[in-house]
């Protein structure tokens, strides 16, 4: 079995979930004949055609209030925003409806929607395609925020989005998406929602990181190992609901946490983990908790993306300060 | 120079403002019965509303938006419509949604601040959206599943004047031109959106032009006489549901009311507009056409009213008899399955009960 991208695992994902279930249906700019800006729909037109696969008029909002249209009657679109940085005309449809149909009819209706949309820095792009808003998503009631780091989280985790009753964000990191290769058997398991893989076993410290930084977060990891640091890593995975048992087991062992995201400190996931951890495992914490994040700054134009993305070095760095 | 699009906009009009026909009246209108039916729901309407607004000033009701004026609109269209198909309304839809398993007590339901006003006897329909245009982007993805699924059902959006400035508006008729879909746009065109009048929502000429940019038709109807609304609202879903495409219908009202409870319109209208406007509204001129024809008499009208207030003091008293709120009602319906986080919210908030807030 060949070794495939996370890019590639989403395609799998896609492919195997539209061949079981016909009410999957595959929308958005340029995600046909094109195949998405970057392949991740590629082939879906030709293996299932243009009934089932649509590129759909430039608007986001569109994207958004058709496919809460399509689910209220039982289909399961799978909608793609091109970049996170354009999803916010659509965030109104997500916000005011998607999330909250099931709600303010009591369950009579619901929305069975997946809006995918690549996401984070650090691949040179143009401006506007380069956010972590993943907050802003988590923030919102009645969503699910769910972010894969790997090829074999991307398909499981995009099998059991689509499979979820209610909207699921799908936040696929962009500099993730050719980085790293692995065997996905094509065998249609989901991962369970909900709840944080812990990527790495350790003693000393927990590493909570989710999407594109586990990348340097686990090279940290490995690094600190040859020092004689066990560094426990947690991918959350999906940021909103939070599995809180796994972090605060991990916590209570460790007594120390560094967290780390790309996306801007202030309000970022990262508080609120702080916060839980803080609440419920304060007298297990034997140092305070260090975030290192993003800065509180419009990610900047390539030139600096480097600059503003947590470094190797920034979170060795907070590493070595919880552990003193 | 290209010569691209030379259009005209039709308007329909069969009963004008004295109920005297202007041209050949269509076949439905031959059936007493319907007529009946029709004026009958027009009234109940109009009954039910005063009561809504009295229930508001007294405590029990929370903002509630009058359709005083607007009722062939949604009465027409309702009787136009199919059981199957989808309507996806703003707020002023009562009148058809009575006709769609909506009872008037789910509407008090929620007006009275209870989202158990949306649990109502239509499984597809959606509730009224408050978000203004918002809905019509519902319907073009309720067409799309009717499309795909290849069924002959047809989805309806209504919204205002005001909502055709909505970007989603726009993105609605455009999608529903390209992908030449099963829906159907009703806009309520009362002249007002809140304080604003029409013309400074847009300086086309009709609202109804704003589908031929989409590559499809639009119409105006006289929204005040319930014939035309539920004639063309039928013709143009009829059309949709057998492959013929969208169509805008422009139906032309006006509010006689406020905006909603919370809204005085003397502030930004003359009593002179109004008057003027009075004199065209909709329940009126259908009276006099029934009494032309020598169909409808003050002894049937007495007893209509009397038959309507009866129904409405039954919605109101249905209204008062829902079981109070629970707080777990505020958290069980986010997730097909509650969340480890948001259960232990739940236990939490069931130990702050506060009572049923009205109004
Ligand atoms: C997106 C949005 N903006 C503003 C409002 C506040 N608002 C409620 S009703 C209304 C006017 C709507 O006018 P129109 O579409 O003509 O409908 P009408 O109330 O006249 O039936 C406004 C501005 C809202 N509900 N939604
Ligand atoms: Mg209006």
């Amino acid at each position: 079995m060949p070794e495939i991208t996370l890019l590639e695992a989403v395609n799998q994902a896609l492919a195997y979930e539209m061949q079981r279930d016909e009410n999957v249906i595959v929308l958005g700019e340029d995600v046909g004949t094109n195949g998405g800006v970057f392949r991740a729909t590629q082939g879906l037109l030709q293996k299932f055609g243009a009934e089932r696969v649509w590129d759909t008029p430039l608007a986001e909002s569109m994207i958004a209030g058709m496919s809460i249209g399509m689910a209220s009657q039982g289909l399961k679109p799978v909608a793609e925003f091109q970049f996170m940085g354009f999803s916010y005309p659509g965030l109104d449809q997500i916000i005011n409806h998607a999330a909250r149909l099931r709600n303010r009819t009591r369950g009579r209706l619901s929305c069975p929607v997946v809006f995918r949309t690549p996401y984070g820095a650090g691949i040179h792009a143009p401006e506007h395609h380069s956010e972590s808003t993943e907050a802003i998503y988590a923030h919102t009631p009645g969503l699910r925020v769910v972010i894969p780091s790997s090829p074999a989280r991307a398909y499981g985790l995009l099998l059991a989005a689509i499979r979820d009753p209610d909207p699921v964000i799908f936040l696929e990191p962009t500099r993730l998406y050719r980085l790293v290769k692995q065997n996905v058997p094509d065998e249609g398991e989901a991962l369970p929602l909900d709840q944080c893989f812990v990527l790495r076993e350790g003693s000393d410290v927990t590493l909570v990181s989710w999407g594109a930084m586990l990348h340097e977060t686990m090279n940290v990891a490995r690094a600190l190992d040859q020092e004689g640091i066990s560094c426990e890593v947690i991918d959350v995975a999906t940021i909103k609901p939070l599995d809180r048992d796994t972090l605060l087991n991990s916590v209570e062992k460790t007594g120390r946490c560094v967290i780390i995201h790309e996306a801007p400190l202030t309000a970022g996931m990262g508080a609120e983990i702080a916060a839980i951890l803080a609440e419920q495992a304060l007298f297990f914490l034997q140092a305070p908790i260090v975030r290192v994040a993003g800065y509180d700054v419009t990610v900047p134009y390539f030139k600096l993306e480097k600059a503003y993305l947590p470094s190797e070095a920034r979170i060795k760095e907070a590493v070595l300060t919880v552990l003193q | 120079m290209v010569d691209v699009a030379h259009f005209s906009i039709p308007y329909f009009q069969y009963l004008n403002e004295q109920g005297q026909p202007v041209v050949a009246l269509p076949d439905f209108v031959k059936d007493n019965q319907t007529l009946f039916s029709l004026y009958r729901l027009m009234t109940l309407l109009r009954v039910f509303d005063a009561r809504a607004i009295a229930l508001q000033r007294t405590g029990m009701l929370g903002t509630y938006p009058s359709v005083l004026g607007q009722e062939a609109v949604s009465v027409g269209l309702g009787a136009a419509m199919h059981l199957d198909d989808v309507l996806c309304p703003a707020y002023r839809e009562g009148g058809a949604q009575i006709q769609r398993g909506v009872t008037l007590s789910d509407i008090l339901l929620y007006w009275g601040g209870d989202e158990r006003g949306n649990v109502f006897g239509h499984p597809n329909d959606f509730p009224m959206a408050v978000p203004i245009g918002s809905q019509t982007l519902h319907a073009v993805g309720v067409a799309c599943a009717f499309q795909y699924r290849k069924q002959a059902r047809v989805a309806v959006a209504v919204c205002g004047d005001g909502a055709t400035s909505q970007g989603d508006f726009y993105e609605a008729l455009n999608l529903a031109g390209v992908r030449n879909l099963p829906v159907v746009f009703i806009v309520a065109n009362n002249q007002w959106a809140i304080s604003v009048p029409r013309g400074r929502q847009t300086r086309c000429q009709t609202l109804a032009q704003k589908a031929i940019a989409a590559g499809f038709a639009g119409w105006q109807i006289d929204g005040n006489d319930v014939i035309a609304v539920k004639e063309k609202c039928a013709e143009a879903i009829e059309k949709a549901r057998t492959g013929g495409g969208p169509t805008l219908i422009e139906a032309l009202t006006y509010r006689l009311g406020d905006h909603t409870t919370a809204d005085d319109a003397s502030r930004y209208r003359s009593k002179e507009e109004v008057a003027q406007a009075q004199a065209k509204e909709p329940l009126k001129r259908l009276r006099h056409y029934l009494t032309e024809r020598g169909e409808w008499s003050e002894e049937k009208e007495q007893l209509l009213l009397a038959e309507c207030a009866k129904d409405v003091e039954e919605a109101v008293e249905a209204y008062k008899q829902v079981s109070p709120v629970t707080t777990d009602m505020m958290f069980d319906f986010h997730f097909a399955t509650l969340p480890a986080d948001l259960a232990e919210q739940k236990h939490l908030a069931a130990q702050f009960p506060v009572g049923d807030a009205h109004a």
